[in-house]
């Protein structure tokens, strides 16, 4: 008997962009329940836009979407979220001048309010430093505490499919083994979570599948484990990375 | 001058800050919203005198819930502006959303005109036409219902900001629109109902003052101006703010009438404008920037 797992997302031929430029130019791809898959590519191929437009945030204007079975194509971000897509944005779009646990009611807002001191406590086991930094101003926290809350906001509204874009950006090691380590945990609690990711081992090596983008559509696609090994991969993502990564 | 006459100065600067600071909280929650300046804010103003007056002389309504209805009449238009023409505009480019509020303050002063006429007209004082004497100083009840309406006014809205999940939701567009959305707050949604909000406070303004000044179709831009100007010296970012630069420009004029000429009272709130765009060189009527983090 066979047990395809089901798919939560399928993305069928999208294209989307910024006005008359046409940033994504058909994109497929696949994201199955309980799997982590990322999303490597150079600055500027378009993985942001991509996640944006999977949301909503840039409408589509062409190809499709499935949610779960259901087509989310141009539906709006409020709409999405509650559909179960939780996006943490690049660049994290915290509520500076709210409190942490403001931003997490914020990100709750969407699910039942019987739902949320259970959240709560779920994230703040995830993360406990933001128990601590419950009443301060996001603004206030260090960059790994915000990345954080990021990740933990989005988790408030009980995804189904979390994404996440860059989540380890301008992060000490330290903090981005910490971030990861609380995405394994995510994964192995059967959350479906698709990341964009600019340190490409690192994330392959996190990952089940991973996608290469480039300028806009899906240049390479396989295992984590394939794609660690693959020549082209190696030579400009993970050296790219490995030369950046000895700098600093 | 003595102690007396300058209390009567100040009392007169309050009761206009608080005008000019009902209608810049208009201003403010809009901008919090939108990014844009809502050029027909003093149309608001207008309308919530002149609605009321309607309720009152042409419907017969007693003056309580004539007032009630002047102010519910305006949230209504300011809500249907919003609707039927702001929202319109899907990609919310600043400067278009500016020039639709422009057309909107004029089609709504012309509206105005063309029902009622273009007479001044009067409202009875809400409670007489007693004062009261505070030191020796003046002090008319009607000054007293504008500051107490004023007051009530910036209570509630405090209350709803910081205390409903609505409020909190408005903040979080305010922060950041892209970061609202992709929690679930319909944006749209908040930007409606800051021109709810907004028409409603300018409406209870005109309606507040009415009694002492009549009103007229014409009456919103200079209101606009001062109130924009008030808006301006807050800095546009917080309704409280908001609220001490109506109370500063009020006091501002208070003080220029005093010392000066009353000639250069309506001056002072431009003086104000030209001064804080000399020291906000980048702009004051679209968001530059957003705020991140
Ligand atoms: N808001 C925007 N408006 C116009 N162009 C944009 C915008 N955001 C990104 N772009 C352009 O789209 C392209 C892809 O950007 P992005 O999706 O952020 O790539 P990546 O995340 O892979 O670095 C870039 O050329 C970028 O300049
Ligand atoms: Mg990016």
């Amino acid at each position: 008997m066979s047990s395809e797992p089901r798919t939560v997302l399928s993305v069928e031929g999208l294209h989307a962009g910024y006005g008359h430029v046409a940033v994504v130019r058909g994109i497929d791809m696949r994201v199955a329940e309980g799997e982590l898959v990322t999303l490597i590519g150079a600055n500027g191929a378009g993985k942001s836009t991509l996640l944006k437009a999977l949301v909503g945030l840039v409408p589509p204007s062409a190809g499709t979407v499935r949610f779960l079975g259901e087509d989310i194509t141009r539906m709006r971000p409020e709409r999405a979220v509650r559909a179960g897509l939780a996006l943490v944005p690049e660049g994290r779009m915290l509520f500076g001048p709210m409190s942490v646990e403001e931003n997490l009611e914020l990100g709750a807002q969407v699910t039942d309010r019987t739902q949320t001191v259970g959240s709560l406590e779920r994230v703040f086991d995830l993360f406990p430093v933001l128990a601590e930094r419950r009443s301060q101003t996001a603004a206030t926290l260090s960059g790994g505490e915000q990345q954080m809350l990021a990740v933990a906001r989005a988790l408030m509204a009980r995804p189904r499919l979390l994404l996440l874009d860059e989540p380890s950006l301008g992060l000490a090691p330290k903090v981005i083994k910490e971030i990861f380590g609380a995405l394994r945990k995510l994964k192995d609690e059967g959350l479906t979570i698709l990341l964009v990711e600019q340190d490409a081992r690192l994330a392959l090596k996190h990952s089940d599948r991973g996608y290469v983008m480039r300028t806009g559509s899906i240049a390479l696609a396989g295992d984590a484990a394939d794609l660690l090994e693959d020549d082209d991969v190696r030579l400009i993502y993970l050296g790219a990375w490995r030369g950046e990564g000895e700098s600093s | 001058m003595g102690g007396t006459e300058l209390l009567q100065f100040v009392l007169a600067g309050l009761k206009n800050g608080s005008i000019y600071a009902l209608v810049a909280l208009g201003f403010t929650l809009i901008y919090a919203a939108t990014g844009v300046i809502n050029f027909a804010q003093g149309e608001f103003y207008m309308l919530g005198g002149m609605l009321s007056v309607w309720a009152y002389a042409d419907l017969g309504l007693p003056l309580p819930l004539a007032g009630l209805v002047g102010v519910a009449a305006t949230a209504a238009v300011g809500g249907v502006f919003e609707l039927g023409a702001i929202r319109q505009r899907k990609d919310g480019d600043p400067l278009a959303l500016i020039v639709i509020t422009v057309g909107g303050s004029m089609v709504l002063s012309s509206m105005a005109r063309h029902l009622f006429g273009p007479n001044e007209r009067p409202l009875p004082l809400f409670s007489g036409g007693g004062s009261v004497s505070v030191f020796g100083a003046v002090l008319e009840v009607q000054t007293i219902w504008i500051l107490g309406l004023t007051a009530l006014a910036v209570v509630g809205l405090w209350y709803l900001y910081n205390r409903t999940g609505l409020g909190r939701a408005m903040r979080a567009c305010a922060v950041n629109r892209d970061a609202a959305r992709i929690v679930g707050i319909d944006t749209r949604l908040m930007v409606t109902v800051s021109f709810l909000l907004a028409a409603a406070l300018g409406a209870l303004a005109g309606l507040a003052v009415t009694p002492l000044t009549q009103t007229a179709f014409d009456v919103g831009p200079t209101v606009g101006i001062k109130g924009f100007a008030a808006a301006i010296l807050g800095g546009l970012g917080n309704p409280i703010a908001a609220v001490v630069g109506g109370l500063v420009l009020g006091m501002l004029e208070s003080v220029s009438i005093a010392f000066i000429s009353s000639t250069y009272k309506d001056a002072i709130a431009l003086i104000v404008l030209l001064a804080v765009l000399f020291m906000r060189p980048q702009g004051i009527l679209g968001r530059s920037s957003r705020e991140k983090v």
